[in-house]
C-alpha cells in the first residue's frame, strides 16, 4: 500500500473519516506518521478554542482579582486557586464524573460527557485561571506614569481601560502568556488518558502514539514522531505569538522591543 | 476494623460510614497518599541533582557537553511531559534489559526485536521472572521515579542555568581578581549565591511537581487516582458488603481538596524560606526587609 493511499485512509481518521479499522500489524513508518498527525487535529482543536475563549475569561478574572468589590475579588481568587492549585489530570476526572452524574438528571448534559465539549470546558477554565493570574500580575506592574498620563489627558472609565491599561497589560504579560499557550497545547494530550472516552478510537496524537507503542512494544518510533509534531507546533505558536508581540510593541524603539523576547523559564 | 462492623447490612448512617471508611481497601487508599509523598520526597532531590548536572553541562566551555546540556533542556521542554512519562517507562525498562542481555548472554544470536516482541534471555529479565511481587512493585516505582527525575531535571536545569547567570558579574570578577581558579569560583562563589535567584523558579517547579504526581497512575503504580477510581465505582451488592452507587465524583473531590491543601501548605513554607534567603541580599526584596527593620 502506497503512502498516498495511507494518507487517504487515515489522514482524517481521528475525526471519523476514511478507514474504520486501525492498522493491526506490520505498521509502516508512513502509517505511524499519518495517524499520529491525524490525532494532532484534536490537539489543535482543543488548544485553539480553549486559548481563544480563555483569553476573554482571563481578562475578566484579572480585572476581578483587581476589583475593589469584595465578592467579585473573592470569587476570582477562589476560581484561580482551585484551577491553579489542583492537577489538571484530577480536574479532568472530576469534570467527567460530574458530567456523568448530571447526565442522569437531564439529557441536556449528554454532549458534556464527550471529549469535544466536556474536555474543552475543563481546558478553557484551566487556562483562564493560569492566564488570569498572568494578566493580574501584569495589571499590577503597569507603570504608574502611564495611567497618570491617561488621567491627565482626560481618559477615564472604559476608554482608559481599552486604550491604555489593556494594551499595556498585554504587552507586559505577553512573554509569560506565550509560555502558557505552549503548555496549554501540551496539556491537551491528557484528555484521552482521563475519563473521557475516545469514541470509535478517535483520539488525539498521544492516543495513537500510545496505541502503536502498545502494539509494537517499541516506544522508539511513535514517541519521537509525536515529539517532532509537538516541537513543530511549539515553533508555530512561538512564531504567531512573536508576530502579535511585534504588533503590540510597534510604537516602541527597537532596543526596547528586543528585551521582550519570550523567556522560556516560567512554567506552570 | 471496629467490633460493631461484623455485619455491615444491619448498620446505618454514621456507623455504616465509619465501617465503610475503614475497610482494608480504604486502608490501601490511605497508604497510597504515602506513596505520593514518598515519590515527592525522593524525586525532588534527584531531579535537583539532574538539574544541577544539566545546568553545569549547559554552562560548560567544551562544546559536546554544552550541546548535550542545552539539548536535554530544549527537548524535554518542547514535548508534553506525559509523552515522556509514557515513553521512558518502556524505554528505560528495555534499555536496562538490553544492557544486561549484552553482559549476561554474550553468545545469544537471535535478534532482540522479533516482530512485535522484545526478547532477551531469561537471566537478563528485569526483575527476574521468579522474584516476589514486592520486587516487581519496587522496580515499577523506581522506574517512575527515574522518569520523573529525568523530566523534572530538565526543568530544574533551566531554572538553575538562569540562576547561575543572574549572580552579579562583579562577584565572579572579584573572585578571579583574588586568584581563584574557575573551579574554585564556581564552588565557592557562584553556587552559594545562586539559590536565592533560583528559589522562585524552584518553588514554581515544586508546585508543578506536586501537580504531576497523579500521572503516576499512567505509569502503572497503584496511586491515589487508581484507588479513587477503584473504590468510587459502583459497588455491586453481590461482590461487596458495602454496596453503593457511583461515588467517583466524591472520591475525586477528596483528591482535589488534598491537592489544594498541599499547594496551600507548600506556598506558606516557600514564602517563609524566601524571606529567610533574601535576608541581607543585594536585591529589592532584601532592601525592603532592611528598611522594614530599620
Amino acid at each position: 500500500m502506497s503512502c498516498l493511499q495511507t494518507i487517504q485512509d487515515y489522514g482524517l481518521r481521528s475525526v471519523g473519516y476514511g478507514q474504520r479499522l486501525l492498522p493491526k500489524e506490520d505498521f509502516t513508518l508512513c502509517e505511524q506518521f499519518v495517524l499520529i498527525g491525524s490525532g494532532m487535529i484534536w490537539n489543535v482543536y482543543f488548544g485553539f478554542f480553549a486559548l481563544i475563549a480563555g483569553f476573554f475569561l482571563a481578562t475578566a478574572v484579572a480585572l476581578g482579582k483587581a476589583s475593589s468589590t469584595t465578592w467579585i475579588r473573592k470569587t476570582a481568587e477562589w476560581f484561580v486557586l482551585i484551577f491553579r492549585g489542583s492537577p489538571l489530570f484530577i480536574q479532568f476526572f472530576f469534570a467527567y464524573f460530574a458530567f456523568l452524574s448530571l447526565k442522569g438528571v437531564s439529557s441536556f448534559f449528554d454532549p458534556f460527557t464527550a471529549a469535544w465539549l466536556g474536555a474543552l470546558i475543563v481546558l478553557f477554565l484551566n487556562t483562564s485561571a493560569y492566564t488570569g493570574e498572568i494578566f493580574f500580575g501584569a495589571l499590577r506592574s503597569i507603570p504608574k506614569g502611564d495611567v497618570e498620563a491617561a488621567d491627565a489627558y482626560g481618559f477615564s472609565g472604559m476608554p482608559r481601560f481599552r486604550k491604555i491599561v489593556w494594551p499595556t497589560m498585554l504587552r507586559l504579560a505577553w512573554p509569560a502568556y506565550t509560555n502558557e499557550a505552549i503548555f496549554l497545547f501540551h496539556a491537551t494530550t491528557l484528555v484521552f488518558f482521563t475519563g473521557f472516552p475516545a469514541w470509535q478510537q478517535r483520539g488525539d496524537a498521544l492516543y495513537y502514539a500510545n496505541y502503536f507503542a502498545d502494539k509494537t512494544f517499541n516506544p522508539f518510533v511513535p514517541y519521537p514522531i509525536l515529539a517532532m509534531y509537538f516541537i513543530m507546533m511549539t515553533l508555530v505558536i512561538v512564531g504567531i505569538f512573536g508576530l502579535i508581540s511585534r504588533h503590540l510593541n510597534k510604537h516602541l524603539p527597537q532596543e526596547a522591543r528586543m528585551t521582550k523576547r519570550p523567556r522560556m523559564n516560567l512554567i506552570r | 476494623m471496629f467490633s460493631y462492623c461484623a455485619d455491615p447490612s444491619t448498620l446505618e448512617g454514621l456507623t455504616w460510614l465509619s465501617c465503610y471508611l475503614t475497610t482494608g481497601k480504604h486502608m490501601g487508599f490511605y497508604m497510597s497518599f504515602g506513596t505520593v509523598l514518598l515519590l515527592l520526597a525522593i524525586t525532588a532531590p534527584t531531579a535537583l541533582a539532574f538539574g544541577f548536572v544539566g545546568a553545569t553541562a549547559a554552562r560548560s566551555r567544551i562544546w559536546p557537553i554544552n550541546w548535550i546540556g542545552k539539548g536535554y533542556v530544549a527537548i524535554v521542554r518542547g514535548v508534553p511531559d506525559i509523552a515522556f512519562f509514557l515513553f521512558f517507562v518502556i524505554a528505560l525498562d528495555q534499555m536496562f534489559e538490553w544492557m544486561r542481555h549484552k553482559v549476561k548472554c554474550p553468545d545469544w544470536d537471535l535478534p532482540i526485536r522479533q516482530g512485535n516482541d522484545f526478547v532477551v534471555c531469561q537471566a537478563a529479565k528485569l526483575p527476574l521472572g521468579d522474584s516476589p511481587q514486592w520486587v516487581h512493585e519496587v522496580y515499577g516505582f523506581s522506574l517512575a521515579i527515574l522518569t520523573f527525575a529525568i523530566v523534572f531535571g530538565a526543568f530544574a536545569a533551566n531554572v538553575l542555568f538562569g540562576a547561575m547567570r543572574a549572580v552579579p558579574r562583579g562577584q565572579l570578577e572579584t573572585a578571579e581578581a583574588y586568584g581563584m581558579s574557575r573551579k574554585q569560583t564556581f564552588w565557592r562563589i557562584l553556587v552559594p549565591q545562586m539559590w536565592v535567584f533560583a528559589l522562585p523558579g524552584l518553588g514554581n517547579l515544586w508546585m508543578v511537581l506536586i501537580k504531576a504526581t497523579p500521572l503516576l497512575f499512567l505509569l502503572g503504580v497503584e496511586d491515589i487516582v487508581y484507588w479513587a477510581r477503584e473504590l468510587g465505582g459502583t459497588a455491586n451488592p453481590r461482590f461487596t458488603e458495602y454496596p453503593h452507587g457511583d461515588w467517583r465524583i466524591w472520591y475525586f473531590s477528596a483528591l482535589l481538596v488534598f491537592y489544594l491543601g498541599f499547594t496551600k501548605v507548600s506556598e506558606f513554607f516557600l514564602e517563609k524560606l524566601m524571606i529567610k534567603l533574601t535576608k541581607g541580599q543585594a536585591t529589592t526584596g532584601g532592601e525592603t526587609q532592611r528598611k522594614a527593620e530599620a
